[in-house]
């Protein structure tokens, strides 16, 4: 159908077609715009997954890569191209667009036209970010997709909407212009005239440069993730936004972080990356308590499940920086069961908030009883969000965990504890709700999940069943470009050994802050291209 | 020659998933026939498998019994690996067939039980599910899959104690079982982390069972935070334990977890879930043998858990509390026995509890059914008339629970005592005999609550008001005919393991010895093994040097037996006021152990109230200080910004209005920004890049 090497390119940018047939149809013809719109993102859907069925799982190089000079003056490529973890990310978005453009059907009635053009155009900017190979493109899908987001909030939210848009816009602002300066002083200070990520990850800058830059780019990502303690702007964004405005905060913009630390912060400084690694971990380990502590007295349901999502991308955190093949290929799989089961959580409360127009844990009770359906999906997303082994939450957790207790055991039997308190807070939220007499007069009428609803709902049971079930397939896909991320976070060039050793190399490290004491496999600060040998060949 | 069954294992495990998934989905448009049908006939057919899995596991030479059904791969990273495969060996194939077989007459007493429920379907999709689970638990061949089950009987006991979760308290006692559970868990998963780690650090990169036990001996000499890695790891697995097995200090989930459906309390919480721990140290025999302290904190922990709960059983005026603290004290008996590393008496005793324990539980729920769905034994009296196949059958399981010769608790039990004796403790040398101390006291307090609860139940006058009185009947046959064919376990379970002194030829330990070794069975025990297996070895020498030491503590485990029963029938038969007179004699004491010493208020103060205070002032300190200092910031600025806006427009007005203004807007005018601003701010961004780019490229 598409040729291989611009499929990328099409999955792109296919929502920009959507968007350009949408602009002829008249505001008025709403069903219309409604139904384009979901065939828009479903063709986007299906036109990513041979991503996934033509995905080679040998290599870690980049797949389905695409690179066209675009300002060749100053090094500027249109270049993209996929690995083993942003393959999911990609697949993920795709995945989750029509399920929410049907989550809006209904909960959405004013400037609908408006509403599904700014739906498309942050699908396209979230899948450039996971697939550029370029920082100056990268910078510009990363910046773009602020722009429908914030309008998300801001015209379709809640009542407190401006303060929330603006509070999003203004932290995730500051963020990204302390990576634009880095990006900026990266470009002149490399001289190697390229915004080329892959080639920028050879360059080996001096480690106190390193340390700079990376702390530049960390504060970017970890407003987005977010990290403790740059977490206020997310329950307040969850709050105000629309239903499909939470799902892909939470499914999609917080894997941004992630994703932005995991392309960008460590492989481009890892000696920057290790001097801040204890202290990445404690914030992660923070977040892991302290949001699932202050999620169990939320009264807002959508408050409580936005301090979860603190917590679960602590654990994410923790992964990824045990730095070991289980702490991280736990850390990007818990990323997709995140953005399932939290994404799902999301959708199950738009459910409810649609029927009874609040969302205050008390003015529930007894729902079961006008809602079997929407209960037995619940207590599944629920239990898929504790971690349930079976389900596709405790595969992650329970990788991370390993990973991490390779590192320091501390580390694992304090986040461990997350593991209980989130059974906690989940538990008894979904037993206020749904559980007990129901005795408010206003949920007597209340009617249980439609045929619609039940539609987008199911496609994600499906996934949270099958990647507990069977995450072979996810994983397999991810195991070269994981074991090549170790490397690069090792500042070595290629993959030595595809395997785990018992110790991590770096593990050792972790105790001590100081980089250069390392060992021979570190390059010193006085490391220029051309010292290195040899350059690794490329996929380009 | 492999039996052809080995490959078909899964399918066991399969047909009660199969089961659930079909009454869940389409059970609430069947009619209640099919839903039995489909519920009971899985488990059936799953119980079927299992006999034929056991008698070929019967063909097999007992060094060749384990049969390994390989699914898949389930979680492969680096060189972590989990499958899903499972293993039949004769400690699982004893277990698959207590899980499927009692479950079987659990499932068919609940299709009388449950039938005027308005939920039947989700009942029995909840059912087959926790056998799906169980099966998962008792089969998986790794620690993985194992934990996999492990959680999910927890799941499907939280979902079924709070069944009827209209009532508020149901839900609320659900919850508290997973939770407590879930505390439990985190230890195991440590403990399977400790045991990952220190067989990675050996270059064995496995929780296989198999693959453990042939390379434990590798953790000998290995050591973490001061402790043997063996210890420490299987210390955190007994958290695990004292979570889903109700043991001190986590036990007090399941006099709640009652609150349940009584066919649910009958399989889950007395017959299989809650004897999970058991299975575990049986499992894991190999560890706990090279940690002889661990060994003894089982063995401490199980008697403490007997003695405290038999004693709060004694006072309990609910009929299914008083069966829950039974089950909680014989649970410690079972940890006691596994505590002196006497195995296959503890998984005996599991075995003949989960009959007569299970036969108690139904019987008892016979009667609540008759009593109008009343508990309180203060209410009832006098229903054996009433209700013949249900008292004798219950009076068979309490003769077997309190060990009256002949029926199966005495065999087992009187091996647990007996094994305690002998066993020599490396650590503390009148232990042995403290613990037949505490477990003779546990016999007679055994006999005493039960024979109560008897007395109370089923003997002098009925009072219960004249509307329950009149509804008193006999259950349907659906509930009569399990009681009577659990009735006939509870006799003959107890003949599979007759010991030597009486002249039988304990099969049951012949036929775990491969797995537990040490039973002259040719299994030759790993080198690793340590002091306790070799007292262990040199006790059950000595002991069998001297029987005369097994005769004369049954004799005296009997003669507790009939004391209890004798006090029971003076002060509730003979002298019906005489329980009250001493409760007010002894005010204090009896309000202690009514309200089961106060543990749970301790809990409730010392842990929820805690938490739930750090978590509210965790709240305010998220909201005020780490918010406060963003709007804080958010403030300044605009200060600024308008400060800056006032200098701009005198003094620069004009030449970077544009930007100044987008500054100002960001704090103020809001309006603005939303009607399209941000874009152009945008661009300004992008602009500037430009402009950046191009200075550099001239400088």
């Amino acid at each position: 159908m598409v040729a291989e090497s611009s499929l990328l390119t099409w999955v792109v940018f296919t929502p920009l077609i959507g968007v350009a047939i949408l602009l002829f149809v008249k505001p008025e013809r709403e069903e219309l715009l409604r139904w384009i719109t979901l065939a828009v993102t479903l063709f986007v859907f299906f036109l990513s997954l041979p991503l996934f069925f033509k995905f080679n799982s040998d290599t870690y190089l980049m797949q389905f890569t695409q690179k066209i000079p675009w300002i060749p003056g100053y090094g500027i490529f249109y270049s993209v191209g996929i690995d083993g973890i942003s393959l999911f990310l990609v697949l993920l978005t795709t995945f989750l667009m029509p399920i929410c453009i049907l989550s809006s059907w209904r909960y959405i009635t004013e400037k609908i036209k408006q509403y599904m053009i700014a739906m498309l155009l942050l699908e396209m900017g979230m899948l450039g970010v996971f697939v550029a190979l370029d920082l100056f493109l990268f910078y510009i899908f990363w910046e773009a997709m602020l722009i429908p987001m914030y309008l998300l909030i801001g015209v379709w939210g809640g009542p407190r909407k401006i303060y929330a848009a603006i509070k999003f816009f203004l932290y995730t602002m500051a963020g990204s212009l302390l990576m634009l300066v880095a990006i900026l002083f990266l470009y002149f200070k490399s001289g190697m005239n390229t915004f080329d990520i892959l080639k920028l990850y050879e360059a080996g800058f001096p480690l106190e440069l390193q340390i700079w830059m990376f702390l530049a780019f960390a504060v970017a990502f970890a407003i987005k993730v977010p990290m403790f303690p740059f977490h206020t702007w997310l329950p307040d964004a969850h709050v105000e936004a629309p239903t499909a405005g939470s799902v892909i905060l939470a499914a999609v913009l917080l894997k941004m972080g992630i994703y932005g630390f995991l392309r960008l912060a460590i492989p481009l400084f890892p000696q920057g990356s290790l001097y801040f690694t204890p202290l990445i971990i404690y914030l992660a380990i923070i977040g892991i308590i302290y949001g699932a502590l202050v999620a169990m007295v939320q009264p807002d349901v959508k408050k409580l499940v936005a301090y979860s999502s603190v917590s679960h991308l602590g654990f994410v955190m923790l992964g990824i920086y045990a730095l070991n093949m289980n702490g991280i290929e736990g850390g990007v799989y818990q990323m997709l069961s995140h953005g399932l089961s939290t994404g799902a959580l999301f959708l199950l409360v738009g459910i409810i908030y649609e029927r009874r127009h609040t969302r205050l844990i008390a003015d529930f009770g007894g729902m079961q009883k006008r809602m079997p359906i929407f209960g037995a999906i619940f207590l599944i997303v629920v239990m898929s969000s504790i971690g349930l082994p079976g389900l596709n939450g405790f595969v992650g957790e329970f990788l991370i965990l390993v990973g991490a207790f390779q590192v320091k055991k501390i580390y694992a039997i304090v986040a461990a504890v997350g593991v209980i308190l989130s059974a906690c807070y989940m538990l008894w939220m979904f037993q206020r709700m749904m559980f007990g007499k129901l005795d408010k007069p206003e949920n007597e009428e209340v009617s249980d999940i439609n045929k619609r609803e039940l539609a987008y709902m199911l496609p994600v049971l499906v996934l949270i069943v099958l990647m507990g079930v069977y995450p072979s397939p996810f994983l397999r896909r991810m195991d070269a470009s994981v074991a090549h991320f170790i490397a690069l976070s090792q500042g070595k060039k290629e993959v030595y050994a595809f395997e785990d050793k018992a110790v991590n190399p770096v593990s050792h490290l972790l105790g001590k802050s100081k980089v250069g004491k390392s060992d021979g496999r570190m390059r010193d600060a006085q490391f220029t291209m051309h010292d290195a040998g040899f350059r690794v060949k490329r996929n380009r | 020659m492999e039996p052809w069954v080995k490959d078909y294992i899964w399918v066991i495990v399969l047909l009660p998933l199969i089961g659930a998934a079909f009454n869940g989905l389409v059970g609430f448009k069947l009619d209640k026939k099919v839903v039995s049908w489909v519920g009971c006939g899985t488990v059936g057919a799953a119980f079927a498998i299992g006999m034929v899995a056991f008698f070929s596991l019967l063909q097999l030479s007992p060094q060749h019994r384990h049969l390994t059904n390989h699914l898949y791969t389930w979680i492969s990273v680096g060189k972590l690996k989990a499958d899903a495969a499972f293993l039949v060996d004769p400690l699982s194939a004893i277990m698959i067939l207590v899980v499927t077989g009692v479950g079987l007459v659990i499932h068919v007493y609940s299709v009388g039980y449950m039938a005027h429920d308005k939920s039947y379907w989700r009942f029995f999709s909840h059912l087959n599910l926790f056998i799906f689970f169980m099966l998962l638990l008792v089969l998986g061949d790794n620690l993985f899959l194992f934990f996999v089950g492990w959680e999910g009987v927890g799941l499907c006991s939280y979902l079924l104690i709070g069944f009827w979760y209209t009532e508020k308290y149901n839900a609320v006692c659900g919850m508290k079982a997973f939770i407590v559970n879930r505390i439990g868990d985190f230890g195991f998963i440590i403990g399977i982390f400790i045991l990952f780690w220190a067989m990675a650090g050996r270059g064995v990169w496995t929780l296989n069972f198999m693959e453990l036990q042939e390379n434990a001996h590798l953790l000998a000499d290995v050591k973490l935070w001061g402790v043997g890695v063996a210890t420490l790891a299987t210390l955190f697995f007994f958290v695990g334990a004292a979570g889903k097995s109700a043991q001190i200090p986590l036990y007090v989930w399941l006099p709640d977890a009652m609150a349940g459906p009584t066919p649910v309390s009958a399989l889950i919480h007395a017959a299989t879930m809650v004897t999970a721990g058991v299975y575990m140290i049986g499992r894991l025999n190999f560890l706990y043998l090279m940690a002889p302290a661990t060994l003894t904190v089982v063995a401490v922990g199980g008697a403490a858990t007997a003695i405290l709960a038999a004693s709060i059983g004694t006072v309990q005026n609910d009929i299914k509390r008083v069966l829950a603290y039974s089950t909680i004290s014989q649970l410690g008996y079972m940890f006691m026995a596994m505590g002196v590393a006497a195995f296959s008496a503890g998984i005996f005793h599991l075995m003949t509890h989960a009959f007569f324990k299970a036969l108690l539980f139904l019987g008892a729920g016979s009667v609540i059914h008759a009593m109008s769905d009343k508990k309180d034994m203060r209410e009832m009296g006098g229903v054996r008339k009433r209700m013949p196949v249900t008292f004798w059958t219950f009076l068979v399981a309490t003769l077997a629970i309190t060990g009256i010769p002949g029926f199966a608790g005495f065999f087992s039990k009187d091996e647990i005592l007996w094994m305690a004796a002998s066993t020599p403790n490396p650590i503390f040398e009148n232990l042995p005999s403290l613990l037949w101390i505490v477990g003779f006291l546990v016999a007679g307090l055994t006999a005493f609550y039960m024979f109560r609860l008897m007395f109370m139940t089923f003997f002098g006058e009925c009072r219960a008001d004249e509307h329950t009185k009149s509804h008193i009947h006999e259950s349907p046959r659906a509930m009569t005919v399990p009681l009577v064919v659990l009735a006939l376990f509870s006799v003959l379970g107890g003949y599979f393991g007759v010991p030597a002194i009486l002249g039988g030829s304990n099969r049951i330990h012949n036929f775990l010895a491969p797995v537990f070794g040490g039973g002259g069975a040719g299994h030759a025990l790993s080198p690793g093994v340590t002091l306790v297996s070799t007292a262990a070895k040199e006790g059950a020498a000595a002991v069998q040097g001297s029987h005369g030491l097994e005769v004369t503590l049954m004799v005296f485990s009997v003669i507790v037996v009939l004391a209890g029963i004798f006090v029971a029938n003076f002060m509730y038969r003979k002298h019906p006021d005489y329980p009250a007179r001493l409760a007010d004699r002894f005010q204090r004491v009896y309000r202690a152990v009514l309200n089961k010493y106060y543990v749970d208020e301790f809990y409730h103060i010392v842990f929820t109230a805690t938490l739930l205070r750090i978590n509210a002032a965790l709240a305010w300190f998220d909201d005020k200080v780490i918010d406060g200092i963003v709007n804080g910031v958010g403030w300044i600025t605009r200060r600024f910004s308008s400060v800056n806006g006032v200098f701009d427009n005198l003094v620069i007005d004009g030449m970077v209005n544009g930007l100044a203004e987008s500054t100002i807007s960001a704090g103020g005018r809001l309006r603005k920004i939303q009607s399209g601003r941000i874009q152009t701010y945008l661009y300004y961004v992008l602009g500037g890049i430009l402009i950046i780019v191009m200075i550099r490229l001239v400088v």
